[in-house]
């Protein structure tokens, strides 16, 4: 991807101005992609950055080096598309969601790497956090569990343990924030007058926000010994926050969007029960609920999709799926059974079924809906008829079967049945998948013509903030189907290999047993 | 059967011998697994190394097998792996045409359909995803059989039936139409396999700059070509830059002009893909 400069033969077909580009601050690199009013991609630039692991189970980035790589990106965007910031109409942000920064609001400069929502390092103070009540103890406020994930306790973490931070967050002179406040922060001025704002989607994550309220919970900042102080402003994701500064000059900077809920702004999924599913290494499942909070009794996350400028905030149900992609990486990499990913597609299909095996892939656990870390990987049902093959399709129908799982749970949870599945994401090229998918939901699973739907969620978001775009009615006319999958199973078939696939997962259970 | 080339299959079983067991030999160990004089033996075996299908050991002047052989174990390209790269140029493509866009490699004797963008028109569309095309009528056919030796041979020794009335079925106008095609770089189907409908196709090549597949849109012939054929040659009514007209001899009429940038946007996508693929710019 890096270095076919990709799209620059298509950018001669593409009309003129003016357009929208928008910055994608994701876990491995930084990008940057141009789109023209129908959507379609102009131009891209990306950067990778260095992943920082000072132990095992932590993850650090360096926020001065995304921020250098940031402005590379856009520059690098513009030139590749041979325009200037004066065609560009606005700026959109999208971001990996709660990686967690504290800088000096003076210098600008971090004061210490940023937490990445990988690292685990907040574990144990999680369970502190929940004291007797559990990781419950703040879900009906944020709609989150308490979890490493979530920025909160990243905050107290790095006020707790590096030097002095304590003292100098209580003197006001640090100010935190997810990528998307440090890009538009620096984007507008920095420490010469740069914004200090985040939007309701990253707000949401990072278990300070309440979910009714949009505003910062006094109470629970209280309990996990943030001080407010050092808050962004809560803004809607689709409004201009001020002005680009530098290259960028007088560009609106418009909207902020966590990389998730731009991809479900990005699929058009903007009535109540339309969900998207991006399958990456891990998988992200959002189903949008409308403008109603809806509480989760079955392991999903309650979070914000997206709020458009003074509109009634939209909230979505989330499922995440920490081994999909992964999943074939592994078998690629660790097993060696498979030269490319893609592959496993090929050797999948050598074979008409799964031979009776099932792969649930518990690797650091069960996510969704079950939330048990002490469940490890299985392979059930092995007998000596099984192959490699077989087990390439188990790999497979081990990424179905867990949609499967977190659609189920959203039906439980919301009452709402899905009428059909938008994918994006790597492995959508995987048609086998997309077609086992479509037949364990029963339900049609249909790929959009654009495959960069988290930026362009943000571009759009951008886009509406400007009147670059009307409403999303227009954005809905630029959705195209680029394919569609339907359902051919058996339901006898479905249910009995439904029922396997369960029994597989209660075999993961209990694998680790509690130590210390 | 025709008569075989008795070197090449001292070659081959030299290959053999060093592929089991012992792994590397010596030339003495060959020339007697395989009961050949020594300086035969070891002229087969200087002219593997030649090719890289060898390899001997500087300190023990033994034989083994060779790196090149490895290469052409592995650069067999993988049709998904090729649906995984050609992805994002064939949804640019079906947006800029506003057609439906395949990829097609040769399997058996056709083009077996490997992607399917959908006609970006959001009407109801059934992914063709493993269907088989014809070799001999369509565009992705006469791309494959243009320029893979293999497919050629399937298409000339293969029957080639009538469709419509425009279908190419006389050997010598099909090889007329493939001539074409190299010397263009881009095959057409104007109603010779389906009535009413037209595709334009171009060919896919990997890093040795072999075609492994092409690609193309298909649609109505309405909107693919300038004017409509109604019976009688287009005439010299085009513009130079586009093709002149087919005169392949087995259809009515010549081939429509079909519009140039519709066949520029098919190239550019073929060119993408190729690039991804790791072929120099072409």
């Amino acid at each position: 991807m890096s270095d076919t400069d990709n799209q620059s033969t298509g950018a001669s077909s593409h009309g003129e101005g003016p357009f929208i580009a928008a910055i994608d601050q994701g876990t491995t690199s930084s990008r940057c992609i141009v789109f023209d009013k129908d959507g379609r991609i102009v131009s891209v630039d990306q950067k990778e950055h260095e992943q920082i692991f000072p132990k095992p189970g932590w993850v650090e980035h360096d926020a001065s080096e995304i921020w250098t790589n940031v402005q590379e990106v856009v520059i690098g965007a513009l030139d590749k598309a041979g325009i200037t910031k004066a065609d560009v109409k606005a700026l959109g942000i999208t971001n990996q969601r709660e990686t967690t920064l504290l800088w000096d609001k003076a210098t600008g400069e971090p004061v210490h790497n940023a937490l990445v929502w990988q690292d685990t390092r907040t574990d144990a103070l999680c369970r502190e956090l929940g004291r007797n009540v559990g990781q419950d103890r703040f879900r009906r406020e944020t709609g989150l569990p308490l979890a490493s994930y979530f920025a909160g306790p990243k905050i107290r973490w790095l006020l707790d343990n590096v030097d002095g931070l304590r003292e100098r967050a209580d003197r006001g002179e640090l100010l935190f924030g997810t990528m998307d406040s440090w890009v538009i922060w620096n984007l507008t001025g920095g420490p010469d007058g740069g914004r200090h704002v985040t939007d309701v989607t990253n707000a949401s994550r990072t278990m300070l926000m309440n979910l009714r309220t949009m505003a910062w919970d006094e109470k629970i900042c209280e309990s996990m010994g943030v001080p407010m102080s050092v808050l962004p402003e809560i803004r809607s994701s689709a409004e201009v926050y001020g002005e680009a500064t530098g290259a960028l000059a007088g560009v609106p900077v418009a909207s902020a969007l966590g990389d998730q809920q731009a991809a479900l702004f990005g699929q058009t999924c903007y009535s109540e029960g339309e969900a998207k599913s991006t399958y990456g290494t891990g998988t992200f499942l959002l189903l949008n609920t409308g403008h109603e909070a809806v509480n989760s009794y079955n392991g999903l996350l309650t979070t914000v999709g997206y709020q458009i400028g003074d509109e009634r905030p939209v909230y979505a149900l989330e499922g995440a799926i920490a081994v999909t992609g992964s999943l074939v990486q592994w078998m690629r990499d660790q097993m060696g059974l498979i030269n490319s990913a893609a592959e496993i597609e090929t050797l999948a299909s050598s074979v008409d079924d799964n031979g009776g095996a099932y792969f649930v892939p518990a690797f650091s656990g069960l996510f969704a809906p079950y939330w048990r870390d002490d469940a490890r990987g299985v392979i059930a049902g092995l007998t000596r008829y099984v192959t490699k093959a077989h087990l390439a399709r188990a790999v497979l129908e081990a990424t179905a079967w867990q949609t499967r799982e977190i659609v189920d749970a959203m039906a439980k949870d919301s009452g709402v049945e899905l009428t059909a599945l938008k994918v994006d994401g790597g492995m959508t090229s995987n048609n086998l998948l997309m077609q086992t998918m479509s037949d364990f939901l029963d339900a049609p699973v249909v790929r959009p013509m654009v495959a960069e739907t988290t930026c362009l969620g943000a571009a759009y978001a951008a886009g509406l903030a400007v009147g670059f775009w009307s409403d999303t009615d227009e954005l809905r006319a630029n959705w195209k189907r680029a394919a569609e999958w339907t359902p051919s199973m058996d339901a006898a078939d479905r249910d009995r290999e439904y029922k396997n696939w369960l029994k597989a997962v209660q075999r993961t259970m209990g694998w680790i047993e509690e130590e210390n | 059967m025709a008569r075989t080339i008795q070197s090449l299959e001292r070659a081959a079983a030299v290959l053999r011998v060093l592929a089991g067991g012992e792994r590397r030999l010596g030339l003495s160990d060959i020339a007697a697994s395989m009961e050949l004089p020594k300086a035969t033996a070891h002229g087969l075996l200087r002219t593997l190394q030649q090719e890289g299908f060898v390899e001997q050991d500087g300190a023990t002047g033994k034989y083994q097998l060779g790196a090149e052989l490895l290469r052409l174990g592995t650069s067999y390209l993988d049709v998904h792996e090729l649906r995984s790269r050609a992805l994002v140029w064939a949804d640019d493509l079906a947006r800029s045409s506003g057609e439906s866009v395949y990829l097609g490699v040769l399997h058996k004797r056709g083009v077996l359909i490997v992607h399917h963008v959908f006609r970006p028109d959001n009407s109801r569309q059934v992914l063709e995803v493993g269907v088989m095309q014809p070799l001999h009528s369509t565009a992705l056919g006469k791309v494959l059989a243009a320029y893979d030796p293999v497919a050629h041979n399937e298409a000339v020794d293969g029957e080639r039936q009538r469709f419509t009335e425009r279908t190419v079925t006389a050997l010598d106008g099909f090889e007329e139409v493939l001539d074409l095609t190299r010397a263009r770089g881009w095959a057409a189907d104007v109603e010779e396999t389906w009535e009413g409908l037209a595709s334009i196709a171009a060919p896919i090549r990997d890093r040795r700059r072999m075609p492994v597949g092409a690609v193309g849109v298909t649609g109505a012939v309405e909107r693919l070509c300038e004017e409509v054929p109604v019976g009688g040659p287009a005439g010299g009514a085009g513009p130079a830059a586009a093709p002149g007209p087919g005169s392949s001899g087995g259809g009515a009429g010549g081939e429509a002009e079909l519009r140039p940038l519709l066949v520029a946007a098919v190239r550019d996508c073929a060119r993408a893909v190729s690039r991804d693929l790791g072929a120099a710019r072409f």
